[in-house]
């Protein structure tokens, strides 16, 4: 019989489609597993609504509990459940290394352009805050492009949401 | 079709065919940031679409795809604003500045409304849409003094009312320093030429392909 933390450490095991460094559990997408004797229930609270990478996870996470033996149940919750703040610091650490700058963390009220043209934030290659927004958008939706004055190249920075 | 179809595919529509819109500046923005800015833009737009046919094609019993692609042009409920082919930078940027906060207002009342699924999907629309508003205000106040802006976002005007529903229009016109008064609303319902070219071309590998999953 499955357990649910046997299902979260599998879980861990899966790969973000597009930052691979990153597991869906890092990434702070799955809110809830509920284990019902052989049925798995997975609540899965997406990203970005627009991010290809939706249909992978959720096949992912159906695969890994049918290799567990167990019946998967991935239900898509639409709310606005997911934010940045749900990736760990273990992942936000991952991000930084594999060259990605983690996102802020949300200020209350909407992000403003103040906001992202502060010196916050940080080069994740020489750790500088000498950093400028080049474009509030990026090569997928949650990420935006910035610029680093000390080492002089540029870098994803992931969105705050 | 009952009124809470009727209103998600209102909003679905709206959203997926300013994507297709903004899409048409993949390759061709005046500046490449531009053109990767268009290119995530209509990504995010064509996604809330996605999210907002799923809610309607549970009430509908039928799939995302199929409301999205298999109706015939008159069947789709997008405001005049999102249909036009606009081909300058100056109509381009009025239209996103005045649809970004014609949306705005909608998902404020969306987000309050008695609907909780699509409260809740509103709410996570807006995280998304912050970064859309973003660009558009950035655009409109280095825009602001040009003529060619001014004239445009006059002239888009009475189309951006059309957006929203009549008691929501003053909220607009306030945010934007126009009037409700004295304008016309270019109300949904109409199509203009250049929405069947669109439909056309959208659905064009669906129809070569009848039923194919990709």
């Amino acid at each position: 019989m499955v357990t649910a933390d046997a299902v979260w450490a599998a879980l861990d095991e899966i790969p973000d489609p597009e930052i691979p460094v990153i597991s869906l559990v890092d990434l702070g997408v799955i809110r809830d597993v509920a284990v019902d004797g052989s049925h798995v229930r997975i609540e899965f609270t997406p990203t970005f609504l627009g991010c290809p990478a939706l249909e992978v996870m959720k096949r992912a996470l159906e695969e890994t509990v049918s290799a567990l033996g167990a019946e998967p149940d991935v239900r898509v919750i639409q709310d606005d459940s997911w934010s940045t703040d749900r990736i760990t610091p273990a992942g936000r650490e991952k991000l930084r290394e594999a060259g990605f700058a983690p996102p802020a963390p949300r200020a209350a009220g909407a992000t403003t352009l103040v906001q992202l043209q502060s010196k916050a934030f940080r080069c994740p290659y020489c750790g500088s805050q000498e950093t400028r927004l080049e474009n509030i958008f990026g090569p997928t939706p949650c990420r935006s492009i910035r610029w680093c004055e000390s080492c002089r190249q540029p870098f994803e920075q992931f969105k705050t949401i | 079709m009952n009124a809470r179809a009727q209103q998600l595919l209102s909003l679905a529509d709206d959203e997926l065919i300013l994507g297709w819109r903004d899409s048409e500046w993949t390759g061709i923005a005046p500046t490449l940031e531009e053109d990767v800015a268009f290119s995530s833009i209509a990504q995010n737009e064509i996604g809330h679409a996605r999210a907002l046919y799923e809610l309607a094609a549970v009430e509908l019993d039928t799939d995302a795809d199929a409301l999205a692609f298999d109706r015939t042009p008159d069947e789709y409920r997008c405001a005049p604003l999102v249909q036009l082919h606009l081909l300058d930078w100056a109509h381009t940027i009025a239209r996103r500045y005045l649809y970004e906060e014609a949306d705005r207002v909608r998902i404020d009342a969306l987000k309050r409304g008695d609907d909780a699924e699509l409260a809740g999907l509103a709410a996570k629309i807006d995280r998304e849409e912050t970064y859309h508003r973003l660009h558009a205000e950035l655009w409109a106040a280095r825009l602001r003094d040009e003529p060619r802006f001014r004239d445009a976002v006059e002239e888009l005007w009475p189309y951006a009312l059309g957006v929203l529903e009549p008691e929501l229009r003053p909220v607009l016109a306030g945010r934007v320093g126009l009037s409700v008064e004295s304008t016309q609303a270019v109300e949904r319902g109409e199509h203009a030429e250049a929405f069947t070219q669109l439909h056309d071309e959208m659905t064009e590998v669906r129809r070569s392909a009848p039923g194919q999953q990709w």
